[in-house]
């Protein structure tokens, strides 16, 4: 009877799949979609992960944990796999999955859904799910410190600096894709800025007036930010007041530098805290929502299987299907960034290690689902309309005849009216050019929701689409700074003591002045950039995510080399060897391409080159030496995370070789066994 | 029924993190009887705190 239930799934999930990628010029629904999504994750949870589980990771629900051994009712506490499951799906779910798959979505919806599906089953959740037991058997051990033990003191520092890179990278897009929605948008603005103080209440209301009461404070912080979308859209009634939050992006941009310093130095229950509670709380509830809202409206998708853009011309960001889908959706196929929070408090936390597979597996799966979402609302859109919000008018023009004009000629038939009532529909002035995907997305968020839920209220959907991303994407900004801070203070430290002290607050402040500077310097420039920035910086971003994601397989496979594991060691080997290729690939072509929309040499030396004839208007030349000097530093950060990835994987083959020669190799640093139930410090 | 609600409210508080402090007290009791304990305010300073000085957010 089960394996009746299985070879149906099976059968369900093909029929799916198969209807979809044989599109026979026929719309395909987004339920084939989901339905193609949830057979596939059942599947490769059902068997893969339970083989996986069983053979390379030889978990062994015997052996105590260390939540178990280490018990001390604050972070190693032994808990019930559905909540540690709750929270480890929350730490790793971020923007990302929402913003690469619309990004990847002008390669036609194919690309990216395949990614989705096979990355994940395939790479994400396996990577998860291994680096979640290795650090869970090593006492929770971070990634780096993982790396050091395992590999030795070279991989150790390649991980920490490439945490470091990644880190700030991270934040300058997540920070550029909040300035764009907030662009000349008085209701996103006002909305947002409202979730400041919303946030400080509840931090205030956690810390004196009924400490730790989380829920009854989320509850309420969140009732406040509903009120603060729909108060926005009044005070974008009112002209004077609009106008007082009618802002341009370099204001927005400082705007957000300010914040994340301020964040980064505040006591962490005052701002940061309440917010990832406000944040949480959202982000749960309008996935399920959505997840909801999309079964029941089950749209149309309007863009093509596969589109022209395959061919490296596409207007969103320049370069062909391969490598640049796969950089371009990193997280909710695979992201090295999730190895960190793998590797952090989430083993702290395991009761029992058979639980490693559906919290590191199945949480990821989720994310992969999260993306598949986001990939439905940014494909139910008209493609015209889908490619005029998320083109820059460096690209496709300027103005918005220009704009249509350029989109139809792809085929994509769009008209200004119809972009100027959608906008207006949505309660904004214009959706030209708002690149970074968070405006699309929230248009396509918008029209699930008001058509499943009831029509109307399109305004406030779009709004509280946007406040929701930029809520999210600002704990991840102030999370990160503060990462970014510990990391700097520990780096300067090594060089002069004083400044490494986590409690002095003159390096508190110096540590987070660089952080912040690092990314306000990529923000900066993002906003300044005619093209959007975000074609920039999403690569960027993707590159590092995948360099992540392959240190930390290039960990775990030597890890598993050295327990023997050599049969099953494919497992992790072939996602590896899968992302060195694509991650070499991509830097490959962003340094040395010759188109201008893809090699950021190339584009630095036309720009120098255009700078000196005197072709650029005033407005062009002024920003062109920021522009220029950013296209070679880009460069020479993707030679940069290149070099630490195949670091790296040189020193884990290093190790292996060591390993089958029978040479010495660092010693495991796995915890003794200990049987459960014996090794609980807790007299009864 | 009744029973089933305050099941669901109670692992509902748990997912949240409203019922740390009670099993923080609890563990006080079992594990380290007679020490001081924490209140609540500085056991949720304190949580906060260790919390965030790591990496448990993501992209």
């Amino acid at each position: 009877m089960k394996r009746l239930f299985w070879i149906g799934v099976a059968l369900l999930g093909a029929y799916a799949l198969g209807g979809i990628a044989l599109d026979r010029g026929e719309t395909v629904n987004a339920l084939w979609i989901i339905v193609a999504a949830v057979c596939v994750y059942a599947l490769g949870y059902r068997f893969y992960s339970a083989w996986v589980a069983a053979n390379l990771l030889s978990v062994d629900a015997t052996r105590a944990t260390p939540a178990e051994r280490l018990n001390n009712g604050r972070d190693f506490v032994p808990t019930h796999r559905w909540i540690v499951f709750g929270h480890h799906f929350a730490a790793i779910a971020g923007p990302g999955p929402l913003i690469g798959p619309t990004l990847a979505a002008q390669f036609g919806f194919l690309p990216g859904l395949l990614w989705i599906l096979v990355g994940s089953v395939l790479g994400g959740c396996v990577q998860d799910m291994t680096m979640l037991l290795l650090s869970t058997r090593r006492d929770g051990r971070s990634l780096g410190k993982m790396a050091r033990d395992e590999l030795g003191p070279v991989g150790g520092y390649a991980a920490l600096i490439g945490t470091l890179m990644i880190i700030v990278i991270l934040i300058a897009v997540l920070g550029l894709v909040v300035v764009n929605a907030m662009k000349h948008s008085p209701w996103a603005t006002a909305t947002v800025f409202a979730t400041i103080p919303i946030a400080i209440l509840i931090g205030l209301y956690l810390r004196n007036i009924r400490p730790g009461r989380i829920i009854e404070a989320s509850v309420l912080g969140v009732s406040l930010l509903i009120f603060a979308v729909i108060g926005g859209g009044w005070l974008n009634e009112v002209p004077s007041l609009a106008a007082a939050f009618d802002f341009d992006g370099l204001g927005l941009a400082w705007f957000v530098m300010g914040y994340g310093f301020l964040a980064a130095i505040l006591p962490v229950w005052l701002l940061l805290a309440p917010r990832d509670y406000l944040s949480t709380f959202l982000k749960l509830g309008t996935v399920v929502l959505l997840a909801i809202a999309v079964v029941i409206m089950h749209p149309d998708i309007k863009m093509p299987a596969v589109t022209q853009f395959i061919d490296g011309s596409g207007p969103v960001f320049g370069g062909k299907i391969f490598p640049f889908v796969f950089i371009t959706i990193a997280c909710g196929a695979i992201s090295g960034f999730h190895a960190l929070v793998a590797s952090g408090t989430t083993p702290k936390l395991i009761g029992s290690e058979s639980d490693v597979r559906m919290i590191g597996y199945g949480s990821m799966m989720l994310e992969s689902f999260v993306a598949v979402i986001a990939l439905i609302a940014a494909t139910l859109l008209d493609p015209g309309v889908y490619f005029a919000i998320n083109s820059a008018g460096g690209v496709v023009g300027a103005t918005a005849d220009v704009a249509v004009q350029t989109i139809s000629s792809w085929g994509f038939p769009v008209t200004v009216d119809q972009m100027h009532n959608l906008a207006a529909s949505m309660g904004e002035t214009s959706l030209f050019a708002r690149t970074g995907g968070a405006p699309s997305l929230a248009v396509g968020m918008a029209s699930i929701f008001s058509s499943a839920f009831g029509n109307g209220f399109l305004g406030v959907w779009y709004h509280f689409a946007i406040m929701f991303e930029a809520v999210f994407i600002l704990t991840t900004l102030d999370a990160g700074t503060r990462v970014g801070r510990f990391m700097v203070q520990d780096l300067l430290g090594q060089i002069w003591r004083p400044l490494g002290e986590t409690s002095s607050y003159p390096s508190v402040v110096f540590a987070s002045a660089v952080v912040v500077a690092g990314w306000g310097y990529f923000l900066y420039i993002g906003v300044i950039d005619p093209n959007g920035g975000v074609n920039i910086l999403w690569p960027l971003f993707g590159i590092a995510n995948q360099m992540l994601a392959a240190i930390a397989l290039s960990v775990a496979t030597g890890i598993l080399v050295k327990q023997g594991k050599l049969k099953y060691i494919w497992v992790t080997a072939v996602p590896l060897a899968w992302l060195a290729i694509v991650t070499t690939s991509a830097a490959w072509e962003k340094i040395f391409s010759t188109d201008v929309r893809i090699g950021f040499l190339a584009a630095a030396d036309d720009m120098a080159t255009k700078l000196a004839a005197g072709a650029l208007s005033a407005n062009q030349a002024a920003v062109a030496p920021d522009l220029i000097f950013n296209q070679r530093l880009d460069a020479v950060l993707t030679v940069l995370f290149t070099l630490v990835l195949w670091v790296i994987i040189v020193d884990m083959l290093r190790i292996s070789r060591r390993v089958l020669r029978g040479e010495s190799v660092p010693p495991s640093s796995e915890a003794h066994y200990a049987p459960q139930g014996s090794g609980a410090q807790v007299p009864a | 029924m009744k029973g089933r609600l305050q099941h669901v409210w109670q692992w509902l508080r748990t997912l949240a993190g409203d019922d740390a402090y009670e099993r923080y007290c609890e563990h006080q009791q079992l594990a380290h009887a007679g020490t001081p304990v924490l209140d609540a305010r500085a056991f949720y300073l304190e949580q906060q705190r260790q919390k965030w000085s790591g990496i448990n957010r993501c992209c």
